[in-house]
């Protein structure tokens, strides 16, 4: 296998890695603040790419779709906020992954009613076509680049918008004592609904900017909500950075072993067999990497409010 | 001479009461969730075949539900439209994992089953029962017919590609039973995958002169498009699914000229084909799929059935089926001896017609195809 494959490879995972971070940011922001369990983020990341591929097809400009599926999630982020979520902060968990289970079936057959069965059309932007060829001879698809820029520049901006703005100390204050911070007068309930329309935008523009590589249909969130998860339990439940982190180890682990397993075992039992138990194999190794961060540290890798 | 001729048409019209028996349908499929494109175009064009013949369908009643792609679903919807709701005769179910849930059960019962879509290989084969007619093809079909294919126009070096699911392992078999030049890689994705720039990475380096997939659904469209993107340009082969009506659409231009088989495609040249295509457009304002053209069939294939014989009369019904008197919109269509179908398998290219893409045939794989799997079946 050649240096430029694997560094091809590498490359594909820090992208799939990128946009799971995204997704568990979102996620991971919203239990640490509100300490929800907000199983309908994937449909938010539906939304998204359903908004931007319905506009894009309206107007021909795949951002303005971008845009108006940013706008879109985070409205229906609050609206949700609002209607739904706001009921659920002093219940215990059950019922809150009871409610937003609901969540996902009004939202999925509410798409399906507004958007049709079939999945729909989402091309890439014709400015990040084509590919670009990368030190050490490998082409590199200039949209996953582009993705992978995009998803760093969000982790910078939730850094500095945590730590260094007043909606990012109330945030943190959210974290460590809810009481207080309503005690001392700011308005919690403004602030919950800001951090789920923030946490909903971020799932919107994964789904957006992964639906153009990808077929935009309802139930297209399900599959990367449990990922997402698997990331926010490894990087440790609340942490922003434990995200990024865990979200980077998931993909590189997940593209590297889809490649690696199957070829190695290859060399032992022939490759007729190696493939099909190769990909069971490596189907099941983020959720091993996962089983040992959980064994070697309970609470991930970055427990919250370390 | 008028007499006898009034005569006659008495006679004629008695007989017709006499056998028309009313059949009560329960179509099973799936009408929600990602697979739900499938299941909508096999309920259109089921129903379309009844509204277009009102008069061999008038003693026909249709009861359908979605089995949302989960097999204990479908189980619990197939017993209760066999005990509560009576119904004579089960179809629709899209997915090989469902039908092998249901259809066993159903046959054993004495209900009959009409398949629209899945053919797993057992119930071709040593489990095969003289109540289940597939109506579509075997699993294997349009995997044998791309390995055809791609044997006779001289492919040297073939990478495959298929999900980890019985399936998929079925499709890769197919494939290779008729094709016998090198693999440049055999792969199995994860089922559901939606990623597939790692295999991509492979295939560029693999050295392929094509590329075989078969990925149904969500998982084909999200990999035509990031090949596409990613410029290898190694060309693709698929079976029909891959590139049918139902997702060329969302998969855009990058489908443009891709090879895909199937027994049915829009353009195929007969009469009962041509009324199908025009009928569906301007019915449901979009082009049929593979789907819904064996769902028209099925329903068809009943209609024929059911003016034929009593469906109480289960030894006449069975009779009936079995000599497939319709019109379809393959052409020519009969059964093998294990109830499955022996038909011609087309290799199709994308084209655009105007704004739209679809499917032109291009050359046939097989004539009067059967599957692997009927010497196993007890039925002869």
């Amino acid at each position: 296998m050649s240096t430029s494959l694997v560094l091809e490879q590498l490359l594909n995972g820090v992208q799939f890695g990128v946009m799971l971070f995204l997704m568990a940011a979102g996620l991971t922001l919203i239990f640490g603040v509100m300490g929800l369990i907000n199983l309908a983020h994937g449909s938010l990341y539906m939304i998204g790419a359903l908004v931007c591929a319905t506009v894009a097809a309206w107007t021909g400009s795949f951002w303005l779709g971008l845009a108006a599926s940013l706008v879109g999630t985070a409205a229906a982020g609050a609206l949700i906020e609002v209607a739904v979520i706001r009921r659920l902060y002093g219940r215990d968990h059950l019922d809150q992954v009871l409610a937003t289970f609901a969540l996902i079936l009004i939202l999925s057959e509410g798409a399906r009613w507004l958007f049709g069965s079939f999945a729909l059309y989402l091309d890439i932007p014709p400015v990040l076509s084509g590919s670009v060829e990368l030190p050490g001879g490998v082409h590199y698809p200039l949209y996953r680049l582009a993705i992978i820029a995009a998803g760093l520049l969000v982790a910078v901006g939730l850094y500095l918008l945590i730590s260094r703005t007043r909606l990012g100390m109330r945030i943190r204050a959210g974290e460590s004592d809810r009481e207080m911070i309503g005690a001392l007068g700011v308005d919690i309930q403004m602030l919950y609904t800001i951090v789920f329309a923030l946490g909903a935008a971020l799932a919107g523009m994964a789904g957006a900017m992964v639906g153009a590589l990808q077929s935009v249909q309802v139930g297209m969130g399900e599959p990367v909500l449990i990922l997402a998860f698997v990331v926010i339990v490894i990087g440790g439940i609340g942490s922003v950075r434990g995200a990024l982190v865990g979200a980077l180890l998931v993909g590189i682990i997940d593209t590297m072993g889809r490649i690696l397993l199957p070829q190695m075992l290859a060399a032992v039992i022939g490759p007729a067999k190696a493939a099909g138990i190769g990909a069971a194999i490596a189907s099941m190794s983020i959720y091993v990497v996962m089983a040992l961060v959980l064994a070697l540290k309970p609470k991930g890798l970055f427990p919250a409010g370390t | 001479m008028r007499k006898i001729l009034a005569a006659g048409l008495v006679t004629l019209s008695l007989t017709a009461l006499a056998t028309a028996e009313p059949v009560k349908v329960g179509l099973i499929t799936t009408l929600s969730g990602g697979g739900a494109g499938l299941g909508v175009d096999v309920r259109d064009g089921f129903m379309l075949a009844l509204k277009l013949n009102p008069d061999g369908a008038k003693d026909i009643t249709v009861v359908a539900e979605d089995d949302a792609m989960k097999p204990e679903l479908a189980v619990q919807i197939a017993d209760k439209m066999i005990q509560s709701e009576q119904v004579d005769v089960l179809t629709g179910i899209i997915w090989s994992n469902l039908a092998m849930a249901v259809v066993p059960n159903a046959v054993a019962q004495d209900k009959f089953y009409l398949s629209p879509n899945a053919g797993p290989s057992p119930l071709a084969g040593d489990k095969c029962n003289a109540n289940y007619f597939n109506v579509a093809y075997q699993n294997d079909n349009f995997h044998e017919a791309a390995g055809q294919y791609a044997q006779q126009s001289g492919l040297k070096k073939v990478f495959i590609m298929a999900p980890n699911y019985p399936a998929g392992t079925d499709s890769l078999n197919g494939f290779k039973r008729y094709y016998k030049g090198e693999l440049a890689g055999e792969v199995y994705t994860k089922l559901g995958q939606t990623d597939y720039a790692a295999e991509i990475a492979q295939i560029r380096a693999s050295g392929a002169d094509s590329v075989f997939f078969f990925l149904p659904g969500g998982m084909g469209i999200a990999f035509v498009k990031q090949y596409a993107q990613s410029g290898v340009g190694t060309p693709l082969i698929g079976p029909g699914f891959s590139f049918d009506q139902d997702v060329l659409a969302a998969i855009g231009d990058p489908a443009l000229g891709a090879k895909n088989t199937a027994s049915w495609s829009p353009d195929l040249d007969n009469p009962a084909n041509k009324a199908f295509v025009d009928e569906f457009k301007k019915a449901y304002n979009r082009l049929p799929s593979v789907y819904a053209a064996q769902a028209y069939d099925t329903a068809n294939l009943l209609i024929s059935a059911s003016t034929k014989a009593s469906v109480k009369d289960a030894e006449a019904f069975r009779a009936a089926l079995k000599a497939a008197e319709f019109n379809s919109v393959r052409g020519k269509f009969k059964f093998n001896t294990n109830n499955h179908p022996i038909q011609d398998l087309y290799v199709r290219e994308v084209v655009k017609d105007g704004d739209t893409l679809t499917n032109k045939i291009i050359a046939t794989a097989f004539t009067d195809h059967g599957d692997a799997y009927a010497e196993k079946c007890a039925m002869k």
